[in-house]
């Protein structure tokens, strides 16, 4: 179910994640205190380029971390196996890279 | 002696699962409690006075050879060196065969998955040097010799697979006692078969498998701590992969 090459997909995955997700709760409770509009907010990270990168990095390794997780769950629990888990395992890695990739260009592209 | 049998035997409630491949139920018996009396105890007591059709393994009785485990109150357990007082519950004692193994009848399990899985771990010994060469020089205090021997204790009783919740959710999974002792090749400087055993344990069912919630460790009748163990070969592999190591 997870061989070597997944194991280390969702590790560097989560390695990555950390730093990002402090930074993105640190960043959301720190625009609110003042009242920030979500106005406000787009107007400060529509053709950010560094807020893009943040959020595709944020989104990429969201896509990979969770369908390995997604995988395990469904393995174990659910009973899961062959071409229907590595079709699972896509299709949320899919729809969430997707999804992710949506939102970061409404809120990053100008 | 005498003053023990003028006493009234206090009896117990022993449920014991009957049963084959196809499946079975608990059965109760009632049994004498003793002094010192072990789990391994009761079920004999009940094989030679209560039905003698009930089918179980063990071999020494002292702890050593790993036939007897068995489910006790839900936990598995080496029977012969468990006490009752120890897990009787309510004066009751639940006795089943071990989880994770496919019954062959009562309280007997069918092990042959459980040493196939020691093969595919690639956990024997591959020599490199015959009889004819001096014996190796093995220094005792060395960080790999001392992680090989906190780990080589191990008697195959089969309690820590019957523990791991990986197991139950994963038929694939190695387990815990077979990447436990190949945990102890990779740290043993006169063994060969580093690089297929590293191999072998990084496949679809291998070591990355474990979430290290430590159940074997848990139940190890031994204290061994195959936990570590594990952790220690996916440390190995990713430094390998990682081209870090040896």
């Amino acid at each position: 179910m997870l061989d070597l090459r997944l194991y280390m997909l969702q590790r560097l995955s989560a390695l990555i994640l950390a730093p990002l997700v402090l930074t993105h709760i640190g960043v959301m409770i720190y625009a609110v205190q003042g009242g920030l509009s979500a106005a406000e907010i787009l107007g400060r990270t529509q053709g950010s380029i560094p807020w893009m990168l943040f959020y595709g990095l944020f989104v990429a390794a969201v896509s990979v971390h969770a369908s390995i997780g997604v995988r395990a769950v469904a393995a174990e629990w659910f009973g899961v196996r062959g071409s229907a888990l590595s079709g699972l395992t896509l299709a949320v890695f899919a729809i969430l890279g997707i999804l992710g990739a949506r939102a970061v260009y409404a809120v990053t592209a100008l | 002696m005498a003053a023990e049998t003028d006493k009234p035997e206090k009896m117990m409630d022993v449920s014991v699962w009957r049963g084959g491949p196809d499946g079975g139920a608990f059965e109760s018996f009632k049994a004498p409690q003793q002094e010192s009396q072990t789990i391994l105890d009761v079920v004999t007591y009940i094989q030679q006075n209560e039905d003698p059709s009930l089918a179980y393994r063990f071999a020494c009785r002292v702890g050593m050879c790993g036939s007897c485990a068995m489910m006790v109150n839900g936990q598995p357990r080496w029977t012969c060196r468990t006490h009752v007082q120890k897990v009787l519950k309510d004066n009751k004692l639940v006795i089943a065969p071990l989880r994770n193994l496919p019954v062959i009848r009562d309280l007997a399990t069918d092990m042959t998955v459980f040493f196939d899985k020691w093969t595919a771990a690639e956990a024997s010994f591959t020599p490199t040097k015959t009889r004819h060469d001096p014996m190796a020089p093995i220094n005792p205090e060395t960080p790999e010799r001392l992680a090989a021997s906190e780990a080589i204790e191990c008697i195959n009783c089969a309690v820590c697979y019957a523990a791991c919740d990986a197991v139950a959710g994963n038929e694939d999974y190695l387990g815990p006692a077979a990447l436990n002792r190949a945990w102890t090749l990779v740290n043993d400087v006169r063994d060969g078969g580093h690089e297929s055993r590293m191999d072998a344990v990084s496949a679809a069912g291998g070591c990355h498998n474990c979430h290290s919630m430590g159940n074997c460790a848990q139940f190890c009748p031994n204290e061994l701590n195959p936990t570590a163990s594990i952790a220690g070969l996916k440390r190995a592999t990713v430094k390998a992969a990682l081209g870090l190591r040896k």
